[in-house]
Parts: structure tokens; C-alpha cells; sequence
């Protein structure tokens, strides 16, 4: 796999690992983050530093019968069955494949104009995701997107003027971003792509996609 | 490259922490007793606990660890937003998930409070936004069933420093650490900067994958 250079920010980690951000967004994380080792330990050192303010909370009262009623739970939980999400074949990471039902030869493609098709994936109604086909050479779609949107290389690669996105990269755009990229080479390119609902704007979304860190 | 800028600057800040939370560490030592002797302290335990819960399916070692947790497990999520009723219902099915999936913690991995709080959170995903959480593929562990205990130490370590410094914060940077996780964001970038020792913890699991999946090749 080639190395991956555009990474998510530490801002978006924080409110996947707080478990703050929309289902279409942590849907990318996921994603990017079953394909980056580097996220996925700056990820988890958010957990542990969760784990760290559970530990430092003050006690509140339980119910009578908490302790009691939490077994009876476990007698009933102890028929469910125990998911894990493991690397199947593909090119779609798991979290992926459950949204599509499969790996790229599932997708139910719709066209959408100059040989781009879309998939759009069932999400909660704050944000929308979804699968973007684009032929090498055309270019991507105007999503006209207000806030921020998330897009993740599957396959291929696209290009603007300043930057490269290849297999893993993720791109952070906001809505002041400007730009024209243009899938590039020799394969066609694949996106999993993440923006603000626009009827349901969600405020908190352009935040997190400043500059984080101002040292 | 505005990444590695980035992360270079959390690194800086997170190593200034660190030396800050040794030399806390180091002041221990001036009566006589080792620095490993604080760090050992309670969280040790709690790994036992969950052994005896994977081993033998030990109620009271799962009591010892709801006593501990349960109560704070329900203010978190009381710090949330979340009501006293949908919180103790919250709480339990926490705890009752952390019987059922004893068998998937990993002592080199995370520690007992940074997987309940794992818990916690999903189940804050799901029964209260009634929101599907998309996971991770998980990477797999390797063939040997007993995590390193070296591994199982250091990551203690880091965490019993990351809890000193985070008890050390003054209180008003604790609750801006705080309100990043409880849901309000745009305080998190301030969060950022108050120069926890993430750096570390980021490093060691940093490592921990790369042998990971080395193996695994």
C-alpha cells in the first residue's frame, strides 16, 4: 500500500474517539483509520485520555438493585452474538463493506453525468455519505457542500493544484476551499465522501475542521 | 506536511508534560520508595479483575470492578447531558457488556478505564443518539493468547502519568479537556494544548501495530 500522506486531524479524532461526530463522518474515520496506522494510534490515545477522565470522576449514586439488575442484563446479553470486524479481500475496508453490503462489486452505482456514478450510503440525517466513481481524467463533482466535507481514496487517486491524493489519503475541505481536482491515472478513482446535511446544518462541523493546533 | 508539523508540535508539548509528570513521579522516590511502587497502585488490580472474569467468570472480581466503575461510568455520562434514569440504564448495560466481551480486553492495548470508556461511549451512541457507530477493522492479535507483560507495564505506566497530569491540569483547563468529550467542541482545540502526555501512549501503540502487523505478514 502506498504510504499515506493526508491525514485526518487531530480535531476529528478527538470527536470520533468522544464518539461527538455525525454516523456519515465516523463512517470516513473508520474507514481511514482501517487504513492508517497513524490515526489509529493518535485515535486511541484519545481514548486513553477518555479513560483517564472516567477514572478522575467523582462518584454519583446507583439505583437500589443496580448491582442486581446489571447481572439479570448479563444473563440476557449472554445469548447475543459477539461481532468483530476483520480484514476480508477487497478493496473496501470493513466498516465500508457493512454500510455497502460488499466490496466494490456491490455497489449499486447510480449515474450522475460525464461517466460519474454515486452511491449514496444509509446514514443518519445530521450528514450524508456516500460512494463517488469518477473516470480518470474527469473531473470531481461539485458537491456544493456548505461546512466540511470528508473525502477518502479507495481506489485510484485525484489531483488539484496544490496536492496529490492517492490510496488512503483523506481530504478535509471546507467551505471556503475552492478547488477543481481531477481523478488522475491509470485507474479510475473511488471515494467514500462525508458532508453536513445542508437542510440540517450542523454547527459544530466547521469547527473541527480549522486548524487545530495553535502552539 | 502541515501534519507532521502538527504532530511534531503535540509531541514537543506532550514531552514537556511528561518530564513535568516524571519529576512528580521522582519526588516519591525521596522517602524511600521506588516510583514503580505509586505506579503499580490500583489499576493493577483491575487487570486481575477482568483475568478472573475471562478465567473464571469470577462474580466477585466483576463486583469489586462495578463498584469502582459503575458510579463513574453513570456521572460521565450524567456530565453528558444524559438524565439520572437513562444514565444508571446506560451504566448497567455497560458493565453487563463488559462481562460479555471480557474476552476481547488486551492489557498491552488499553487499560481497564480507556476500554470502559470505549464501552461507555458506544453504548452512549447507541441507546442515546440511536446512532450506528462505524468501527475500525480490528487488526487481530497474534498468534500467542498472553499479551507481553513489559507491554502491559509500559502502557500502565504512561497511564498512571497521563492520570497524574491530567489530576494536575488546573481546573479550568480539567474542564475544557472535559467538555471535548462530553460534547462540546469548540472547546477541544483548547483541549489540545494543555500538554498531556499523549505523545508517549501514541508512540507505544504506534509501535505495538507496526509489530503487529509485522506478524501478521
Amino acid at each position: 500500500m502506498a504510504e499515506i500522506k493526508h491525514h485526518l486531524s487531530d480535531a476529528i479524532l478527538l470527536a470520533y474517539s468522544a464518539g461527538t461526530l455525525p454516523e456519515a463522518f465516523s463512517l470516513v474515520v473508520a474507514a481511514h483509520i482501517s487504513m492508517c496506522d497513524t490515526c489509529r494510534a493518535q485515535m486511541e490515545s484519545f481514548d486513553a485520555l477518555g479513560g483517564a477522565l472516567v477514572e478522575d470522576m467523582d462518584s454519583v449514586q446507583l439505583s437500589d438493585g443496580s448491582f442486581e439488575a446489571t447481572m439479570k442484563l448479563i444473563s440476557e446479553k449472554a445469548k447475543d452474538p459477539i461481532k468483530v470486524a476483520r480484514r476480508t479481500n477487497g478493496i473496501f475496508p470493513t466498516p465500508l463493506q457493512e454500510y455497502v453490503g460488499g466490496d466494490v462489486d456491490d455497489v449499486a452505482w447510480r449515474p450522475i453525468g460525464m461517466g460519474v456514478k454515486q452511491m449514496i450510503l444509509p446514514t443518519s440525517k445530521d450528514a450524508s455519505a456516500r460512494l463517488l466513481y469518477i473516470p480518470s481524467g474527469a473531473q470531481m463533482p461539485d458537491h456544493g457542500h456548505e461546512g466540511t466535507e470528508l473525502t477518502l481514496v479507495l481506489q485510484g487517486a485525484f489531483e488539484d493544484e496544490e496536492d496529490h491524493f492517492g490510496v488512503g489519503d483523506v481530504e478535509i475541505a471546507t467551505e471556503d476551499v475552492h478547488h477543481t481536482p481531477i481523478a488522475v491515472g491509470p485507474t479510475d478513482c473511488i471515494c467514500l465522501a462525508a458532508a453536513d446535511a445542508k437542510l440540517k446544518f450542523n454547527s459544530l462541523i466547521p469547527k473541527i475542521a480549522q486548524p487545530f493546533f495553535r502552539i | 506536511m502541515k501534519d507532521e508539523v502538527r504532530y511534531s508540535s503535540i509531541e514537543t508539548a506532550s514531552q514537556s508534560a511528561l518530564a513535568l509528570a516524571n519529576r512528580a513521579v521522582e519526588q516519591f522516590t525521596v522517602d524511600g520508595a521506588k516510583p514503580l511502587d505509586v505506579i503499580k497502585a490500583p489499576r493493577e488490580l483491575w487487570v486481575a479483575e477482568i483475568r478472573r472474569i475471562q478465567q473464571h467468570r469470577d462474580k466477585q472480581a466483576f463486583a469489586a470492578l462495578f463498584r469502582h466503575f459503575a458510579p463513574r461510568v453513570k456521572a460521565f455520562l450524567m456530565k453528558s447531558g444524559t438524565s439520572d434514569a437513562l444514565a444508571e440504564e446506560v451504566a448497567q448495560d455497560v458493565m453487563a457488556t463488559l462481562w460479555t466481551k471480557a474476552d476481547q480486553f488486551d492489557p498491552s492495548r488499553a487499560s481497564v478505564a480507556t476500554w470502559i470508556f470505549t464501552i461507555a461511549r458506544n453504548r452512549k451512541i447507541d441507546m442515546i443518539r440511536k446512532q450506528r457507530r462505524p468501527e475500525p477493522e480490528d487488526i487481530g492479535w497474534g498468534p500467542e493468547p498472553e499479551p507481553d507483560q513489559d507491554e502491559v507495564m509500559a502502557l500502565r505506566q504512561d497511564t498512571e502519568l497521563l492520570g497524574q497530569a491530567l489530576a494536575g491540569l488546573p481546573q479550568k483547563q480539567r474542564d475544557l479537556v472535559q467538555k471535548a468529550y462530553f460534547g462540546d467542541l469548540s472547546h477541544s482545540e483548547i483541549a489540545a494544548q494543555t500538554g498531556l502526555p499523549l505523545g508517549t501512549i501514541k508512540s507505544r501503540i504506534r509501535l505495538a501495530l507496526e509489530r503487529l502487523r509485522h506478524e501478521l505478514k
